[in-house]
């Protein structure tokens, strides 16, 4: 199967009165039709801004995107997003791509009815007239669980709670029929029990839709029952990437082997019921310094020379499974060739 | 949205009851007006067919209520010096001030929200320097002084426009410009800072995540939310353009209700002079009732709370 979208080595940086800022460092990955991709990662591993960069929602300036691609392929089109104009580039993004952020209150416009704020981007992309956009988007509202839609089309944001707001995000984002959505951190702003609503949300509008779904986030327990690979992020770089399976189960980087054991666990019995969590020595990455040796080096108790001296590529270590690290944990020993 | 409005009102008429009492009352803080509008030199017997004649001699609370009837039959008095009614001088006059306060706050509004808009979307640009020149000149700059430098470059040097009266379709031209220089200013700045506030929210990248033009972000989102702070300056710039065009319409001319005030002071006409503080209080509370029905109109948030 082809990917929709294939980003290759991409670079951002953001110039700040206090110097640049390396955002993101030659990120490599595939998102394949109808998939969900969970990209996790600390505040500051480049998980946002590599997927704004894409569509060029960055700010700019002082935001760049300075090199890469980023092939968007659906049918027999193929174009680099990061070679488009802003004008070639807005029909894709809300027409193509769409976007959930993550704090549902302040994302929607207070003096603007929700039925405008839906409707709008098909008007634009669509070609629909207002009434026909304001029939889809009823039906839109009803889709996503908004119940008394056809009233509701004419009420503000004030009038919802923070998971009815985010419903009306979801509409909003899938309002085109896109072939990706972009969800950033859609729950870290709602109560536990309104995330599990929303994630089965996007869950069943994915199945209705065939729609890809890149998922954000950096709570580890919504990606194991959400995704279907994930992305491992850390200084601007992807890290690991594999199934979500193989993730848990075999982790193949020392940071993703570490956060795995930090997490608490539920289900542990015996002896690992008192044992400590274990916590990741050590502080992220300095973004002011240019990236020339594995992001991770410092922190990790893996680190021989050759992590000191360059930037480890994804290395392959499985079936559409890889780790940006010369060390092999499995064997114990520098990968053959390092 | 109906009982907020009519809180509103209620409100305001009990506003223009507070401001009738002390328009009342100031005229006779030293107890008997007649010394305030009778020559000192005048006998004795002038003076007293005079308080009789005005009234003065009653009780204070008649005199009150007479004099509230009266403006509710439309009665201000008349005026000493002109020997007319009150509130004939004033509609005759008020045509020029409204006409003369609209023209410079709507020249003002247009050029400041033009250049505070796109100043403000794209900071550092031209505009935006022209902007901030603007915003630093429009509320440094007396409008006195630059009403006189006005005359002198356009009127006396280039012979563009008259120096005064309105007799010419483009007399309107520099009292206007003198008298909203500094509300455009103020609204440059105040446009500007909103814009670069409101760019920065999450609902406008919300809108450029929705892939909508740069205009209808602009227009839509940025100037809708922008005009909330807008709005409620604009009210209190015109109330002070109508109130406080004494100056600009005496330096020209101008046949209003500022150069009707400014001779009613000049020749202690108290009837006169409470008819127009009246009226340009009802003015200011009448805008600033229209101003809480436009936010109510932008905001949704205050049409339904209260």
């Amino acid at each position: 199967m082809e990917p929709i979208l294939q980003v290759r080595d991409m670079v951002t940086r953001f110039y700040s009165v206090d110097g640049v800022v390396h955002a993101i460092n030659g990120v490599n990955f595939d998102l394949y039709e109808g998939e969900t991709l969970a990209v996790v990662g600390e505040s500051g591993s480049g998980k946002s801004v590599t997927m704004m960069s894409i569509v060029n929602l960055i700010p700019q300036p002082p935001g760049k995107v300075e090199g890469g691609q980023a092939i968007f392929s659906y049918g027999e089109m193929a174009q680099d997003l990061l070679q488009l104009s802003e004008d070639e580039i807005r029909h894709v993004r809300g027409g193509q791509i769409g976007f959930i952020f993550q704090d549902p209150i302040s994302s929607l416009n207070p003096t603007m009815t929700i039925g405008s704020q839906i409707a709008e981007s098909m008007t634009e992309h669509l070609g629909f007239s207002a009434s026909e956009a304001r029939s889809k988007t009823v039906e839109l509202l009803r889709n996503v669980g908004i119940p008394d839609s056809e009233r509701r089309f004419n009420a503000y944001p004030h009038h919802f709670s923070g998971g009815m707001r985010q419903r009306v995000m979801i509409a909003i984002a899938v309002a085109c029929r896109p072939k990706i959505v972009i969800a950033d951190e859609p729950t870290t702003a709602l109560d536990v029990t309104v995330q599990a609503q929303i994630v089965d949300l996007v869950k069943r509008l994915q199945e209705q839709m065939g729609v890809a779904v890149v998922w954000i986030t950096h709570d580890l327990g919504v990606v194991a029952g959400l995704a279907d690979r994930v992305l491992v992020m850390y200084g601007g770089t992807v890290v690991e990437s594999a199934p979500v399976d193989n993730l848990y189960e075999d982790p193949r980087h020392p940071y993703t082997i570490g956060l795995l054991k930090a997490i608490p666990r539920l289900d542990a019995t015996g002896e690992a019921e008192t044992e400590e969590l274990e916590v990741i020595e050590g502080v992220p990455p300095d973004l002011y310094q240019e990236l020339t040796l594995c992001p991770f080096a410092p922190r990790c108790g893996y680190a021989f020379d050759r992590c000191w001296a360059e930037v480890p590529p994804l290395i392959e270590v499985g079936v559409q499974h890889g780790a940006a690290c010369f060390y092999d944990v499995e064997r114990g020993g520098p990968r053959n060739g390092s | 949205m109906q009982r907020y409005l009519l809180t509103r009102v209620v409100q305001s008429l009990f506003l223009l009851l507070g401001v009738l009492i002390v328009v009342f009352f100031l005229v006779r803080l030293t107890g008997d007006p007649t010394s305030l509008m009778v020559a000192k030199e005048a006998p004795a017997e002038q003076r007293e067919a005079f308080r009789e004649a005005m009234g003065f001699n009653r009780p204070l609370i008649v005199q009150f209520l007479d004099f509230g009837a009266g403006i509710l039959r439309g009665d201000f008095g008349d005026s000493l010096h002109f020997r007319q009614p009150a509130l004939e001088l004033i509609l005759e006059r008020l045509p020029a001030t409204f006409y003369l306060a609209t023209v410079a706050l709507l020249l003002a509004i247009v050029i400041a929200i033009t250049i505070g808009i796109i100043g403000g979307s794209n900071p550092g640009s031209a505009i935006d320097s022209l902007g901030r020149a603007l915003g630093l000149f429009g509320q440094t700059i007396p409008n006195f002084w630059l009403a006189l430098i006005l005359i002198l470059i356009f009127a006396v040097n280039l012979g563009w426009f008259p120096s005064f009266g309105r007799d010419t379709s483009i007399s309107v031209v520099l009292p206007a410009v003198a008298l909203g220089f500094g509300s455009m200013g103020q609204l440059v700045r105040l446009t500007r800072s909103a814009v670069l506030e409101i760019r920065n929210e999450d609902y406008i990248r919300t809108a450029r995540s929705k892939g909508i033009s740069q205009f209808k972000i602009g227009a839509r989102h940025v100037f809708r939310n922008a005009s909330l702070a807008l709005v409620s300056v604009i009210s209190i710039q015109y109330s002070y353009l109508l109130g406080g065009s004494i100056y600009i319409e005496t330096i020209f001319s101008w046949p209003g209700l500022g150069n009707l005030l400014q001779q009613a002071v000049d020749g202690r006409d108290f009837p006169l002079v409470q008819a127009i503080a009246f009226f340009i209080s009802f003015f200011v509370i009448a805008l600033t009732l229209l101003t809480d029905v436009a936010y109510a109109l932008i905001d949704p948030r205050i049409r339904y709370s209260s």
